[in-house]
């Protein structure tokens, strides 16, 4: 049964604002269509949200729960707040464990500039990592013809995973293990250049938040990365599956 | 739909293998069907080697990523063999306060491994386990499916140097 067209439209407030959403809308796209700032590390325009940064949690009025706006679908009479005390202490936290969790020195980074990660912590006014690095010991995979594979800088944001999946339809990544032993891998755990799946389009790459997947022979000023065309390859390939 | 995988080779003639299509037939060779087929190969095989982890990507048209990523993330699936005999060390509060990591360390330095690891003979597989629910008895460890509790790290090291004598009468 159609749902009447009155609840199609959603009435809400984000940091006082009342805005209207689509209630297919999530309250992150909301906010980014309306000009407020959340931060985030996994979304990733074009391929599903899996809400597993934790950096654009937000606090609802009436409840103590945060919860992640990219994950949460706009509802009527919603009032959201983007950016109290509260939320930046949790998304410090969060970058904190993100910086600490492998091996993030940015001044020896391929790509140190165009990283979305040192980019946040900027943003976010991360002066320095308040727990000790891990320092896991994780080897760099170089035997891709094209790119490589250093999971010193993963963040595990599975942009990557999701981006072989669903656009280029290779799923070649997965993440192995779980807790803190969690890695990127490709294929059966192999050397990239072994991967049969592989079809080197190196999207992956683009889409990449840091320096974990990156173009080999570029210098450290050329690494910029761009992904701007994946909603269209997303629309396209939808389009031609109907 | 009946899948064209059925016609995919398993990668040898064991038997054991027309156990592990029947369970794929089961759930008409779909990907959901993943986790029990891996369970049914872990229980005939004992481990999940490469081969079988390919045989059953391909017959479930599932990416070997995935496979993957699903045999590790699940403690029951292991990639490797198990030992002839199995010591489990459990690393619950009670157990973790009474002395099991210096229990394990023990252990450890004895046989030369880390824990979830098995020795070159294959002859031990030490493990870990998060709480086996007996912390009256701790420090617990399991050996061979039989209990221990209250364990110093000698009588442990004696339990697991009789399992040995048994092995060596064994052969003899």
């Amino acid at each position: 049964m159609k749902r009447p067209f009155k609840t199609r439209i959603k009435t809400l407030k984000i940091d006082g604002i009342d805005v209207g959403a689509r209630e297919d809308e999530t309250i992150l796209e909301l906010a980014q269509e309306n000009g407020i700032f959340i931060p985030t590390l996994c979304h990733l325009e074009g391929v599903h949200d899996v809400g597993s940064c934790r950096l654009c949690l937000v606090e609802v009025k009436g409840s103590n729960k945060l919860f992640p706006s990219c994950m949460t679908y706009a509802e009527e009479g919603m009032e959201v707040i983007t950016n109290s005390e509260r939320l930046q202490t949790y998304r410090r936290q969060v970058l904190d464990l993100l910086f600490s969790e492998r091996n993030h020195v940015c001044a020896v980074c391929v790509s140190n500039g165009n990283c979305e990660l040192q980019w946040m912590a900027g943003k976010l006014g991360i002066t320095h990592v308040g727990v000790p690095y891990l320092y896991p010991q994780l080897a760099v995979d170089a035997s891709h013809p094209y790119y490589a594979h250093d999971p010193n800088r993963c963040i595990l944001c599975t942009r990557c995973v999701r981006v072989c999946d669903e656009i280029e339809g290779a799923h070649t990544w997965d993440v192995m293990g779980r807790g803190v032993d969690c890695q990127i891998i490709s294929d059966l755990n192999e050397p990239w250049g072994l991967a049969e799946s592989c079809t080197r389009c190196g999207k992956c790459v683009q889409v990449c938040p840091t320096g974990a997947l990156f173009t080999k022979g570029k210098a450290v000023a050329e690494m910029k990365k761009r992904h701007e065309f994946l909603p269209y390859l997303r629309s396209m390939r939808e389009g031609r599956n109907e | 739909m009946i899948s064209r995988n059925e016609k995919i080779e398993p990668p040898s003639d064991d038997k054991r293998w027309r156990i592990v299509q029947a369970t794929m037939q089961r759930n008409g060779f779909t990907r959901d069907g993943l986790i029990e087929t891996l369970h049914t190969v872990q229980q005939s095989f004992g481990f999940l080697d490469d081969d079988s982890l390919r045989y059953v990507a391909a017959s479930l048209n599932a990416p070997l990523s995935q496979v993957y990523g699903v045999s590790t993330f699940y403690h029951l699936f292991s990639l490797k063999p198990a030992g002839r005999n199995t010591c489990v060390v459990c690393m619950g509060t009670a157990c973790y306060i009474k002395g099991a990591p210096s229990l394990l360390e023990q252990i450890e330095n004895e046989y030369g491994l880390s824990r979830g690891e098995t020795t070159e003979d294959g002859h031990l597989s030490l493990m870990t386990a998060r709480c086996l629910g007996s912390c009256g008895l701790a420090p617990v460890a399991v050996i061979n499916g039989h209990i221990a509790g209250k364990l110093n790290a000698e009588e442990a090291l004696q339990r697991l140097q009789a399992l040995q004598e048994v092995e060596n009468v064994q052969q003899a």
